[in-house]
């Protein structure tokens, strides 16, 4: 047994462990620690199969800001103290039956790969070169995939006028409520202060780089949005009111020339979403930035929560 | 879906089908920047818009008996993505851009967005919630992609969730919190299948897979959480106890979109699936169980909605029977080889399609039911019959079409559901549907009945109810009663793009 | 065993995990905390079906890596959207909970 293999049995056991208790364990602000734990572990694994883009994007949403919203989401909800009412024992029983069910089935399905695996990667890469760019992810989201791409930035702004629609009438077109679980806090405050500059860079640098190396819109708007809601939670900075002309505006800023850049291709290259040859990697390069600003803000308006205050004229 | 040959180009017109899809895609965008107050307007113009595309599409498919097919960014599959639509889904689209239309008229009193001089919050999140849920439907129509249609899926999600809860009460927001919890659950299992599918064909588009499908443990494992995710969605029993809270605890315009509209996406979904990316894949067992929870979902349903003390909720458990009615054409259409196989997929969409309009326009009866008389207690409906009368009229014809009799769109579907039933020889689905069939009757009458009645009290109705929202509930009910002509017409485009079922399995 | 498919034995428990997390755990916060174990093992599950696909020196097939990013930026609107939800509800209520009587919360997910 390698030392790699060895490392991997132990980080699916940790993995396991952290995860199955995240489940099991009484409280829920104990649960959302080990949940954070358990993201960082993730990204671990994630590297492991050698697919650092994911590990990125997982390690900043999926642990990071996941773990940050649920943490706030904890620490509001505490002084409400919900009475957890447990499921009966034969029901839980039942259900456990029911999971390990479809666990098995999985295992199973995972034990028995077909014959030649299948794969896109050798047609990836062959297609690849004419759009310029260098990282096959990247080539796979904003080339052959765009549509999902496209329409995923669609599902992220309906979801953050689904969590807006959960504001009071009167709050309406004013500030989220991030602050109610701020304290000012001299760490928190020189965090603040001293990461954004840096993390603004890193995440430019890794929208940049996401055209050839793993990085990419997604996790460079994530890491902008993380610095940006850390200005935030340290009061440095009040969370824009959600009426803003620019705030509407730098949403949209990404999906608009995504798909203007998607009809373009229909008059230039013949359909939608192509991109005219020669032209590809400008174009796609100035999608992706316009898209990193994007998420970067709806990603942090959606971890803001609703709207509670209405907007002081 | 068509056959190997449309994977070659993208057909002549095949552009109409992006159209449909961006459309309102710019309407949401457009609707974010110019903000609420003109969020109606912008649907307005887009939602006809999109009900024109359908009809030229639909007109397109009909005539040259052919699907149309996009291949978006000139990508073909299996590294790309293909748009296709073919009989069932221009017959869907078409059905449901009208029902939008009208729900969008209907709701023009509730969530008119001009009468505040900023931007407000329930006509905003309504309107482009509205052109976000047609936008979702149509991408599920065409959509020849799974992993496309899991974002589509998503879509309609994010866009439905929110209706549930538009008036912030905490009932309904516990209805939305539950729904949406069922509504994860659902997708989550629809994407574990897209992952196990992908890892043994090395494809998700529809036409390929068909092609590759064999049966092995990954793909059954796969079939199985998938059609478990979407009955979840749909609503099927008994996964259904979502539904009855959130259909009716929306507000009435919210309530038919969601009864009418969203619940046919995972629906539809399941039967691309079955019938289309995996065609000849479901076993008798499998098909028979899917139509007991189908059966079940009739006898429950149609049983509870019986005890309804209020009209929303009842009509809420009607949905739950209704959609146990479309999933008894998968143990009729089973077995590909039989003679009523296509016209057992026609019964199946006509009654998404007649339940869409039919109940449409029953939730919109009783929300102006509920407007006039600022309650929708059954035993106090005395004397609203001759309030509203156009009002019960829709929502009695609304009833015919769920009940099944001559010449509505319920008849037809419920007739072609019945004859497979004797083509086939499974008798026992047709005592369901006539069984089905009385219970609905029994409520539709009580309800009908007390209406008429005389008022146990005076009358006094607390809002003026608009006479637009009363046409627009009768133009749905009447198009549902009408649908059983399109038997004359129209019908046989169901079947455009179906590969001639005899030969398709015989590979 | 090789990685891969020590790792999707890893996702596929993850994935039972999770889902006994969503249907036993009666706090709608912990559920929505188990819906993105349960998605995390999902997306771990794409992983493994990548990564064995590795070909044309790629360290993994790039289709269901690109979809997983995808994936999960839409499972992080989920769960904004699902916490939004249940700190309106305790805001209204004073209590979260997604079902009034716990008889109820036994059927909801048989």
């Amino acid at each position: 047994m390698s030392i790699a293999s060895v490392f991997d049995v132990a980080l699916v056991a940790l993995i396991l462990t952290i995860g199955a208790s995240a489940i099991l364990v009484r409280t829920a602000f104990a649960a959302v620690v080990m949940f954070v734990v358990y993201g960082l572990l993730l990204s671990m694994a994630w590297v492991r199969l050698h697919a650092v883009d994911v590990a990125l994007t997982e390690a900043a949403i999926g642990g990071g800001m996941t773990g940050l919203l649920l943490l706030g989401a904890v620490a509001r909800s505490r002084s409400v103290n919900v009475d957890s009412v447990r499921v009966g024992y034969p029901l839980r029983l039942a259900a456990g039956a029911l999971c390990a069910l479809v666990a098995a089935g999985l295992a199973v399905a995972i034990f028995y790969p077909p014959a030649p695996v299948p794969t896109l990667a050798p047609m990836v890469m062959e297609n690849l070169p004419p759009s310029g760019l260098g990282n096959p992810v990247a080539g796979v989201l904003f080339v052959f995939r765009a549509l999902d791409t496209l329409l995923e930035k669609v599902v992220l702004l309906l979801a953050l006028l689904g969590v807006w629609s959960l504001a009071p009438d009167h709050a309406w077109g004013g500030t989220p409520g991030l602050q109610v679980y701020a304290r000012p806090d001299p760490t928190l405050i020189f965090l603040a202060q001293l990461l954004p500059p840096v993390g603004i860079v890193f995440g430019i640098y890794m929208c940049w780089v996401g055209a050839k190396d793993p990085g990419g819109a997604f996790q460079g708007g994530t890491v902008l949005a993380a610095m940006w809601l850390l200005v935030i939670v340290a009061g440095l900075q009040k969370a824009p009111a959600i009426g803003r002309l620019w705030l509407r505006v730098l949403l949209v800023t990404g999906p608009v020339l995504f798909l203007a850049i998607g009809l373009a291709g229909w008059v230039f290259a013949d359909a939608f979403l192509a991109y005219p040859a020669g032209y590809a990697k400008p174009l796609i390069v100035a999608v992706e930035a316009a898209l990193t600003l994007s998420i970067a803000v709806a990603l942090g308006m959606l971890a803001a929560g609703p709207p509670v205050r209405a907007q002081q004229q | 879906m068509p056959a190997a040959t449309a994977l070659e180009a993208t057909t002549a017109d095949g552009a109409l089908l992006v159209r449909a899809i961006i459309l309102p895609v710019v309407g949401i965008l457009l609707s974010f920047v110019l903000g609420g107050r003109y969020a109606e307007r912008i649907a307005a113009f887009l939602l006809p818009a999109g009900l024109c595309v359908a009809c030229i599409v639909f007109l397109k498919i009909w005539q040259s008996e052919t699907s149309l097919s996009y291949i978006v960014g000139n990508w073909k599959p299996p590294l790309g993505i293909t748009l296709r639509a073919d009989g069932l889904s221009v017959a869907m689209m078409v059905a449901m851009a009208i029902v939008i239309c009208l729900i969008g008229v209907f709701a023009h009193a509730n969530f008119d967005s001009r009468v505040a001089s900023v931007e407000t919050r329930a006509p905003m999140v309504f309107w482009v919630m509205l052109m976000a849920i047609s936008g979702a439907m149509n991408m599920i129509f065409f959509g020849g992609d799974l992993f496309t249609l899991y974002v589509a899926l998503e879509l309609l999600t994010f866009a439905a969730v929110p209706l549930v809860c538009l008036d912030g009460r905490a009932e309904t927001l516990q209805a939305a919190l539950r729904y949406l919890l069922f509504a994860l659950l659902g997708s989550i299992l629809y994407l574990v299948g897209t992952a196990l599918l992908y890892g043994s064909y090395g494809t998700l588009d529809i036409v390929l897979m068909s092609q590759r499908v064999q049966i092995e443990p990954a793909t059954l494992a796969a079939a199985t959480l998938m059609t478990v995710g979407l009955f979840a969605k749909t609503a099927l029993f008994p996964l259904h106890l979502w539904l009855p809270p959130a259909h009716a605890g929306a507000p009435a315009a919210a309530s038919a979109v969601l009864s009418a509209v969203v619940v046919k996406g995972s629906f539809f979904l399941v039967v691309r699936l079955w019938f289309d990316a995996m065609p000849g894949l479901l076993s008798v067992a499998a098909s028979q169980f899917i139509g007991v929870l189908g059966a079940s979902a009739i006898i429950c349903g149609n049983i509870v909605a019986l005890r309804q003390k209020r009209l929303k909720l009842l009509i809420a458990y009607s949905t739950v029977a209704q959609i146990g009615y479309l999933f008894l054409m998968f143990p009729l259409a089973a077995d590909p080889l039989h003679l009523q196989y296509g016209d057992v997929l026609t019964g199946g969409m006509l009654q998404a399609i007649s339940h869409a309009t039919a109940k449409a326009a029953m939730f919109m009866a009783a929300g102006l039911v509920y407007a006039a008389l600022g309650h929708d207690q059954i035993s106090e409906l005395g004397g609203i019959a001759r309030a509203l009368p156009m009002t019960m009229f829709a929502f009695g014809l609304g009833g015919l079409c769920l009940i099944g009799l001559p010449p509505t769109g319920g008849f037809l579907a419920k007739w072609l559901l019945l004859e497979a039933t004797i083509a086939t020889e499974q008798w026992w689905w047709a005592i369901v549907i006539v069984a089905g069939g009385l219970l609905t009757s029994a409520y539709v009458f009580i309800v009908l009945s007390r209406a008429m009645g005389p008022p146990s009290a005076p009358l006094i109705l607390r809002a003026a109810v608009p006479k637009y929202q009363e046409v627009a509930a009768l133009g749905l009910a009447l198009l549902s009663v009408l649908l059983g002509l399109v038997a004359l017409g129209p019908i046989d485009v169901l079947q455009v793009g179906r590969p001639e079922a005899p030969m398709a399995w015989l590979r | 065993m090789n990685a891969a498919t020590l790792f999707g034995l890893c996702g596929a428990a993850l994935v039972g995990i999770g889902l006994y997390g969503l249907i036993t755990n009666p706090e709608p916060l912990r559920k929505i905390l188990a819906f993105n174990l349960l998605g995390s093992g999902v997306f771990l599950l794409f992983g493994i079906i990548a990564r064995r696909a590795a070909a044309a020196g790629l360290g993994g097939d790039p289709v269901p890596q690109a979809m997983v990013i995808t994936a999960i930026v839409v499972a992080f609107a989920a769960t904004a959207m699902a916490i939004a939800l249940v700190q309106r509800l305790g805001d209204e209520t004073g209590q979260a909970s997604i079902s009034s009587d716990s008889s109820e919360t036994g059927e909801e997910k048989s």
